[in-house]
């Protein structure tokens, strides 16, 4: 186990810092002046100048890399204005265009997005797990044909569409809801929760097609299994042989595609939080990436990166732990 | 875990299932096929057409019709259905003016140009990596395994959002959209050609082949190739579908083709400001995309029932065991988002 997770951790890392080296090698190469941009269009070329040097713009690539990973590591201290600004580590840098530290700028959005994945992730496994259980125990033709139908409905919609049609039957024609925006858990539960209906579900129906088939195959698998003809043989009930036994083996795959979705989330949100205007981690990609904005793209880059890898672990090891079967090695 | 060694047993899977033409008239036979097979013709003729069928309408894609507008309701088209006419057979978009099915059937050239070649690049660069860590040194193995590796950690909407952004705005757009996406998703064809191509080396006619003095090269062209046809072809066919909603959704997201050129997701992210005045313009390219990718979703998982009948009959009736009990499949795309990286489909996790 520890040595699972040791040598998963050093391939993060190096997973991590390749996505590192090749966001800033892209960059690099970009058109635009980030100088220019920080300072502002009305700025003289002399300001310009100056703005560059604080930023450290004038240094060559490798440096700047340099200074950017010494800062993820060590901390560094940036020149703002009159004193210096001390960032700790694990330091994204200082965005160009607010002059914000990024892992501020990207800390206020991630309750955001977090709000998004979770309260979707909670519909799509009632509603994908609930359809899949269904049709694996009631099988026949009609639920067959049904879940299929769904199945490919469901990844044949993107969500940007789903979401559209939605928006406009249930806020903007029925008016069943209102619509979306984001109000902080903290501040108001329940506008929180109003606010965000409509985007979770425009997530969770696209997602539950394919948690809805899993979960059928997954059972369906399951109770051909020898252990379970054996209790069946024994004279155990069929309802207690699926919520007691086929059950845990069934929801395997189902809890380990759950946690690698929720990883990926993070950084594939991006559609929904542009169309329902919420002001999560894509929110802030999509405005830093046409300000040109390098220490906040290569920051999201970096953490939504590090989600993806981190959820991989994470469905490795629940893996382990729902299933004995699995030796982690 | 070491990603799972691939027992005899697939490869046999991997076999072509029967000949070129049987497979198709099968395809033929089922009806769900043949309608997905029709609505793709229908387009891929639309898309060859598209400036003849608009020349037959009289409009262009980009003249604008300022005069179809109502200015006081902010751009909003005048008349029904969101200016609906002889002239314009679908509409007017609102703000512009300018003509929805020519723009609908541009956008249509765009979307199959762009995924058909997204799809070109992957299978390219996915066969030629994974055969060539299926019969290259360890080495060369390890460096492509690690490569593979990163690029299905790389949050790819994140990564193309990105791409799309800091090339020069005078690289042809289209082109880079195809190589974005191309670029980004080839790690699961090539961790699939790697896997098949590990086992078939080990079957008695390779090594027959071997032992003839036929090189590596030569082994890759003339055994390996015509084996790994049918999983290829059946990944590709998930891919395509997947890719059109790349391009959709990059549109969308303003990072893809820049105006003046169509694109449905670029017509949807213009529709989210007008959805209230003119929700016409919302369901045409909405449906039109739907339609779209489900048709090739449709044929994609005909032509894996065909080629590929040992894993689909697995999908219905329930896996083999051990490969559910191996999580390192690789990770499913988001196909919440956008499936750069790759399609959503349970067979990538069981």
């Amino acid at each position: 186990m520890t040595r699972f997770l040791l040598r998963k951790a050093v391939g993060m890392i190096g997973v991590l810092f390749a996505l590192t080296l090749v966001v800033y090698a892209a960059f690099y190469l970009a058109p635009g002046d980030p100088a220019q941009l920080a300072c502002g269009e009305k700025c003289s070329p002399a300001q310009v100048l100056q703005v560059r040097e604080r930023l450290g713009l004038d240094a060559p690539v490798h440096l700047q890399y340099a200074r950017f990973l010494q800062g993820l590591v060590a901390g560094r201290d940036f020149s703002a204005g009159t004193g210096l600004l001390h960032c700790p580590a694990p330091c994204l840098g200082v965005s160009y265009r607010s002059g914000e530290q990024v892992s501020d700028m990207i800390a206020a959005r991630l309750p955001v997005t977090a709000s998004l994945a979770f309260g979707a992730m909670v519909i799509w496994l009632v509603l994908g797990v609930g359809t899949g259980l269904l049709s694996a125990l009631r099988r026949g033709r009609l639920s067959e044909r049904l879940l299929t139908a769904l199945t490919l409905t469901g990844t044949a919609v993107p969500v940007f569409v789903i979401g559209l049609v939605l928006l406009i039957v249930l806020c903007a024609q029925l008016q069943w809801l209102p619509f979306p925006s984001y109000v902080p858990l903290t501040e108001d539960p329940q506008q929180w929760f109003w606010g965000l209906l409509l985007p979770w579900f425009s997530l969770a129906l696209i997602e539950s097609a394919k948690y809805a088939r899993l979960t059928r195959s997954a059972m369906l698998e399951t109770l051909a299994e020898d252990h379970i003809r054996t209790f069946r043989a024994y004279g155990v009930s069929e309802r207690h042989l699926v919520t007691r036994h086929a059950l845990r083996g069934a929801l395997t795959p189902v809890i380990a595609l759950t946690a690698m979705d929720l990883g990926t989330l993070f950084g594939s949100a991006v559609l929904t939080e542009s169309l329902f205007g919420l002001p999560g981690l894509g929110k802030l990609l999509v405005s830093s990436v046409s300000l040109i904005d390098l220490p906040t793209v290569v920051g999201l880059v970096l953490v939504t990166g590090f989600c993806v890898v981190l959820a991989n672990i994470v469905a490795d090891l629940l893996y382990a732990v729902t299933d004995r079967r699995v030796v982690l090695g | 875990m070491a990603p799972q060694e691939p027992t005899a047993g697939e490869a046999r899977a991997a076999a072509p299932a029967a000949g070129r033409r049987q497979v198709w008239r099968r395809l033929l036979a089922r009806r769900t096929a043949r309608a997905a097979g029709l609505v793709i013709a229908l387009l891929l003729l639309i898309a060859v057409a598209a400036p003849l069928l608009s020349a037959i309408e009289g409009q262009d894609p980009t003249s604008y019709h300022n005069d179809l507008l109502d200015s006081a309701a902010g751009g909003v088209p005048t008349g029904s259905l969101g200016g609906v006419s002889a002239d314009h057979w679908l509409g007017v978009e609102p703000g512009t003016g300018r003509d929805v099915f020519a723009r609908l059937v541009h956008g249509a050239r765009l979307s199959l140009l762009v995924a058909v070649g997204a799809t070109v690049v992957q299978v390219t660069i996915g066969v030629l990596l994974g055969l060539a860590a299926g019969l290259g040194s360890r080495l060369l193995d390890q460096l492509i395994g690690n490569t593979t590796e990163v690029m299905l950690a790389l949050p790819s909407l994140v990564f193309a959002i990105s791409l799309m952004a800091v090339v020069p705005a005078d690289f042809p757009r289209p082109l880079l959209l195809t190589l974005v996406i191309g670029l980004l998703g080839w790690a699961g064809t090539s961790r699939l050609v790697r896997a098949q191509t590990l086992s078939l080396r080990q079957l008695d006619y390779v090594a027959a082949a071997r032992l003839a003095g036929a090189g590596r090269w030569r082994i890759a062209r003339r055994e390996l190739l015509p084996a790994l046809a049918a999983p290829v072809i059946t990944y590709a066919a998930i891919l395509l579908p997947s890719n059109v909603v790349s391009e959709a959704g990059l549109s969308f997201l303003g990072v893809g083709v820049k105006p003046p050129t169509s694109s449905w997701g670029q017509m949807l992210s213009g529709a989210t400001t007008w959805f209230r005045a003119d929700p016409m313009y919302v369901l045409l390219p909405s449906a039109v995309l739907f339609a779209t990718v489900l048709a090739f979703t449709v044929l994609g998982d005909a032509v894996r029932t065909e080629l590929d009948p040992r894993a689909a009959s697995r999908l219905r009736v329930g896996a083999a065991r051990q490969a559910a009990a191996s999580p390192t499949g690789p990770p499913t795309g988001p196909s919440v988002g956008l499936p750069v990286g790759l399609p959503a489909d349970e067979e990538a996790t069981a």
